[in-house]
């Protein structure tokens, strides 16, 4: 992993090590978090950014107790509203790097409002979603994500609620960057965390990962090595959709205008490159990014989608040094003079 | 420019008009009413700059109904505009009224309760008509009854008169009706004596690129303004009595809304920072927004998706090194609650404007209320004082949020301005301050890597220093968690708890050493103080002023700063044998100050979407004095 690096703004190189601060993370053990403190301080100091211009603000959680192990500038606000507090921090400070981490129950439940605002408005932003499907700080309730049936300490009887789809709404939402990595597999965490990191607006990833202690084995078809092939497919700029053991599926668009999973080669039935769905992270029109997104079976990684447009706070900008005297007498202003007389203000303007 | 020939100019106002006897008075109350699509805020408007351009002093109190375009010529859709204007100082926009202008029958009906005795009464004749006598609920035509009897009535066909004015206009019969208002606006400025002129420039300037429209206009204001002159009903005009001259300078008049907006673009100013307002609309605070959003080179003016968000990013931006605001009324203060806990805990500055309206829940939306000052005071979990400041007029607006985002700089700490619907849309003539006169702003970002620790407190204000991201070799980590002292570490230890709660509280009572002393109004030996605070500050001064006139042992003081309050309140309060404490609520600062002195007050509570009336707080005093003349 490439952890070397860039100047800062002493002239020093900095390397991961400068990112992290005096306190060690507690995570549980085995906790998928790890890997994605792992990955994303890895990323820092590739980014060509002074240590004191990175800002990690995040909400209540695991993954929201980052910020705590970063030697960056950190605030660890209140449940949901990370984005909240970040996005007025790159209005203020647009010439920071700010880093939103949050959670399924953080970032999609109490926060869904802010959630999809960040998207839409498209702020350069980066905003990690750490997604365990279960409130892991709280030990073990339902969250926004929790798979139908799932027994957690509130639905002992299993879980009735329809999941969400996290990069489903970043996508509708208007999202111009998004992503998806899990937390066992640190070439494609650090490659999607690399070009959020480099995107020029809200970047949105959706890390699923495990949690050992309240949802043990929930993503394991996904991360398991005899499964995942079957179960997961990589997404890569300009490539058709092939996936499984071999490569030798993959994905077309049906005549129902659905993905249809397509046996690829020279077997009977099977489908040549071409027919397949070439990956296209630049559409303008996200439909395509959206229809990867809900695709469970298998389940698709990697970028889903890179569009540039300007950036929220780039409407911000503003060159002038305004000056306040004169705002406070503008309008209809009168003059009062010594001898107590009233008369209008040459050129004062009527609002 | 071939259109500036057609325009009409308006003759001077008081050029050859002797015919008439001209009355002086000290001060008229005038209500401009209406339907909601009338123009009557604009023509309240008009009358006010006329008024206060000719250095009058003025205050004004626009009432509209919650619904933007309520069904025409019903009660519920009747828009008023009320302004006072006087030779000396003006306290308030007026309890009962001298002139009405009434532009249909259901704006008649909802004002006349307000109307003295032998008051004036203009209306428009063409709108009495049994449809509208119907939907105003009007069994019988008042104009032919003998309701209006003890009134001066002045009955004008002023939707005629406007038509007839614009004949061979190219205006459509609608815009035509339009202007109706200015032809009203054109009689009391016959009346009472004001100069058409500073109408006749907005109007310029407004429809420049309006020719026909701008020209119907001034025709019809000079249509209205010549009618007094002429139609022989009017026999009298009047004029204010000018009593004492406006201290030199430049004036404007302004909202306590507008106030409070610029009030922060001038702090930010002049403490060198930049200034960030996250807001979520909200009414009677929406203007705020709007004014700010007017001037995005001076501030970054940001529409949240709702009020949490909207402190949140204010937060956001505190922690970056900006002067940060939000703006709100009740409930949205309500759904901040939470994150004012995490301002107070993370010390960072913030002001947080609270236009109070009628509640609780949506309650009153455009009614004035002052029953925010438990939810400032209190409304959070845990232990958690804020510094709380309130607003005494519209232009005191400026001056408290101002000082609001003085005391939130110089000592980390959210701050809380409580203004209210009456101060918010009231307006008054405001002597414009320059930059340089505004106070001093200690303003201190923290730069230096040697020492420094996140919560290291300034030994005299306590505060802790003011580090943002970008600052090398300061980056640091704060949140929610209890921060251990100093080193402002995540801790969980029972003394430190306790430690951090005192010092945050203790950071707040220092404020107290910059309050000023307190000072009454009236006579020093009064018997009966009456004390206030917002909003109720011209309405009491008025009622002791009128008392004192009569040679009554009364006095009134007020409040500015709610928490910490003034350090010699106590003992200012002990001089007094009587204490009376009006509030438009159900007594929270009477609950407060018992509270806190152990002594005892008396109340006088009003919560009826509406300020105090004088003779309501008079009453009051006088059963106080033992009902003594």
């Amino acid at each position: 992993m490439n952890t070397t690096g860039t100047p800062t703004s002493a002239g020093t190189k900095l390397t991961r090590k400068d990112f992290l601060s005096s306190i060690d993370p507690r995570w549980c053990a085995g906790c998928g978090c790890y890997g994605v403190f792992k990955a994303i301080t890895s990323v820092f100091p590739t980014m060509n950014i002074p240590r004191e211009k990175f800002a990690i603000i995040s909400g209540i959680g695991c993954s929201s107790r980052f910020p705590y192990y970063s030697n960056t500038y950190g605030f660890h606000t209140i449940h949901g509203r990370a984005p909240t507090v970040a996005m007025g921090l790159k209005l203020a400070r647009p010439d920071l790097s700010v880093w939103v981490i949050t959670g399924d129950g953080d970032g999609l439940s109490i926060g869904g409002n802010h959630f999809i605002h960040l998207m839409r408005r498209n702020p350069d932003i980066k905003v990690i979603l750490f997604n365990n499907q279960i409130y892991g700080l709280t030990k073990g309730q339902a969250s926004p994500t929790t798979a139908v049936g799932t027994k957690t300490k509130t639905t002992p009887y299993g879980s009735n609620d329809i999941p969400m789809q996290p990069l489903a709404m970043a996508i509708a939402s208007g999202a111009t960057f998004a992503a998806r990595a899990h937390d066992s597999d640190n070439e494609l965490l650090t490659e999607v965390m690399t070009a959020a990191a480099r995107h020029k607006g809200v970047a949105f990833v959706e890390v699923m990962m495990n949690c050992v202690i309240f949802n043990d084995g929930a993503i394991e078809s996904i991360t398991n090595k005899a499964t995942r092939a079957e179960n997961t497919i990589r997404l890569r700029q300009g490539e058709p959709l092939m996936f499984g053991t071999d490569a030798n599926k993959g994905i077309r668009m049906g005549r129902d205008h659905r993905p249809e999973i397509v046996p690829v080669g020279q077997m009977a039935g099977g489908a040549s490159k071409s027919d397949l769905m070439v990956h296209d992270i630049t559409a303008s029109d996200s439909s395509a990014a959206y229809m990867l997104s809900l695709l469970s079976s298998p389940t698709a990684f990697g970028v889903f989608r890179q569009v540039n447009v300007p950036s929220y706070e780039q409407h911000y900008e503003v060159s002038v040094d305004p000056d306040v005297d004169k705002l406070l007498r503008s309008g209809t202003t009168w003059t009062t003079g010594e001898d107590g007389q009233s008369r209008p203000v040459e050129g004062s303007k009527q609002s | 420019m071939s259109h500036k020939e057609k325009v009409t100019e308006v003759k001077s106002s008081s050029a050859g008009r002797s015919q008439k006897k001209v009355e002086e008075l000290d001060q008229i109350v005038i209500r401009f009413a209406g339907d909601s699509g009338d123009g009557m805020q604009l023509t309240g408007d008009q009358f006010t700059t006329a008024s206060a351009m000719m250095g009058d002093d003025v205050a004004t109190l626009p009432d509209y109904p919650s619904e933007i375009r309520a069904p025409a010529g019903t009660i519920f859709g009747v828009s008023g505009f009320q302004l006072r204007f006087g030779g000396s100082e003006v306290f308030t926009p007026g309890d009962t009224i001298d002139v009405l202008v009434a532009m249909n029958p259901a704006a008649l009906k909802t004002n006349l309760p307000s109307l003295k005795d032998q008051g004036i009464i203009i209306l428009n004749e063409d709108a009495f008509t049994p449809r509208n006598l119907e939907k105003a609920g009007y069994t019988s035509n008042p104009l032919e009854g003998n309701e209006l009897q003890k009134f001066k009535v002045f009955r004008a066909n002023i939707s005629k008169l406007t038509q007839n004015a614009l004949t061979g206009s190219t205006l459509s019969p609608k815009q035509v009706d339009l202007c109706k208002n200015f032809w009203a606006l054109g009689l009391t400025y016959w009346l009472f004596n004001r100069s058409m002129e500073p109408t006749s420039r907005w109007l310029k300037k407004r429809f420049q690129s309006k020719p026909e429209i701008l020209d119907a206009n001034l025709k019809v204001l000079q249509s209205g303004f010549d009618f007094g002159e002429t139609a022989e009903m009017f026999t009298t005009t009047y004029a204010i009595r000018k009593h004492e001259a406006k201290k030199a300078g430049t004036y404007r008049y302004v909202t306590g809304n507008t106030a409070a907006a610029l009030g922060l673009i001038a702090a930010s100013k002049r403490a060198g920072l930049k200034l960030f307002v996250g807001s979520y609309p909200i009414t009677p605070a929406t203007d705020i927004l709007h004014e700010l959003a007017k001037h995005k080179q001076f501030a970054t003016i940001y529409q949240a998706e709702d009020e949490i968000a909207a402190v949140g990013s204010a937060i956001g931006a505190s922690f970056g090194g900006a002067l940060a605001a939000t703006t709100t009324s009740g409930p949205g203060l309500s759904l901040k609650s939470e994150f004012l806990g995490l301002a107070c805990m993370v010390e960072l500055p913030l002001v947080i404007i609270d236009v109070q309206r009628g509640g609780p829940s949506t309650g009153l939306p455009t009614k004035t209320e002052q029953s925010d000052l438990f939810q400032a005071l209190w409304g959070r979990h845990g232990e958690c004082p804020l510094v709380v400041l309130a607003a005494s007029s519209p232009r005191d607006c400026f001056d408290i949020t101002v000082e609001a985002s003085r005391i939130a700089l110089k000592y980390m700490t959210p701050v809380i301005v409580l203004s209210d619907g009456y101060l918010g849309n009231g307006a008054e003539v405001w002597r414009i301050p320059g930059l340089k006169d505004l106070p001093e702003f200690k303003t201190m970002l923290h730069t230096n890597v040697e020492g420094f620790k996140p919560y290291l407190r300034d030994e005299t204000t306590l505060a802790r220093p003011w580090a943002v991201p970008g600052t090398p070799g300061l980056e640091h980590r704060i949140g929610g968690l209890e921060k251990e002292d100093v080193s402002g570490n995540v801790s969980h230890h029972p003394g430190n708890h306790q430690k951090m709660v005192e010092l945050r509280a203790e950071k707040v009572v220092r404020v107290a050493q910059e309050i000023p002393s307190m000072v009454s109004y009236g006579d020093p030996k009064a018997e009966v103080l009456v004390l206030g605070w917002g909003s109720t500050a011209g309405v009491i001064k008025e009622a002791v002023h009128a008392l004192c006139e009569k040679g009554l042992p009364v006095a009134c003081a007020h409040l500015r700063h709610l928490n910490p309050l003034p350090k010699d309140l106590k003992s200012f309060l002990k001089k007094y044998p009587k204490i009376l404490i009006p509030e438009n609520n159900m007594g929270q600062l009477w609950y407060r100050l018992r509270a806190e002195y152990l002594m005892d007050f008396e109340k006088l509570n009003k919560v009826q979407g509406q300020p105090f009336r004088a003779d309501e707080i008079e009453a009051k005093i006088m059963s106080m004095l033992g009902g003594r003349r």
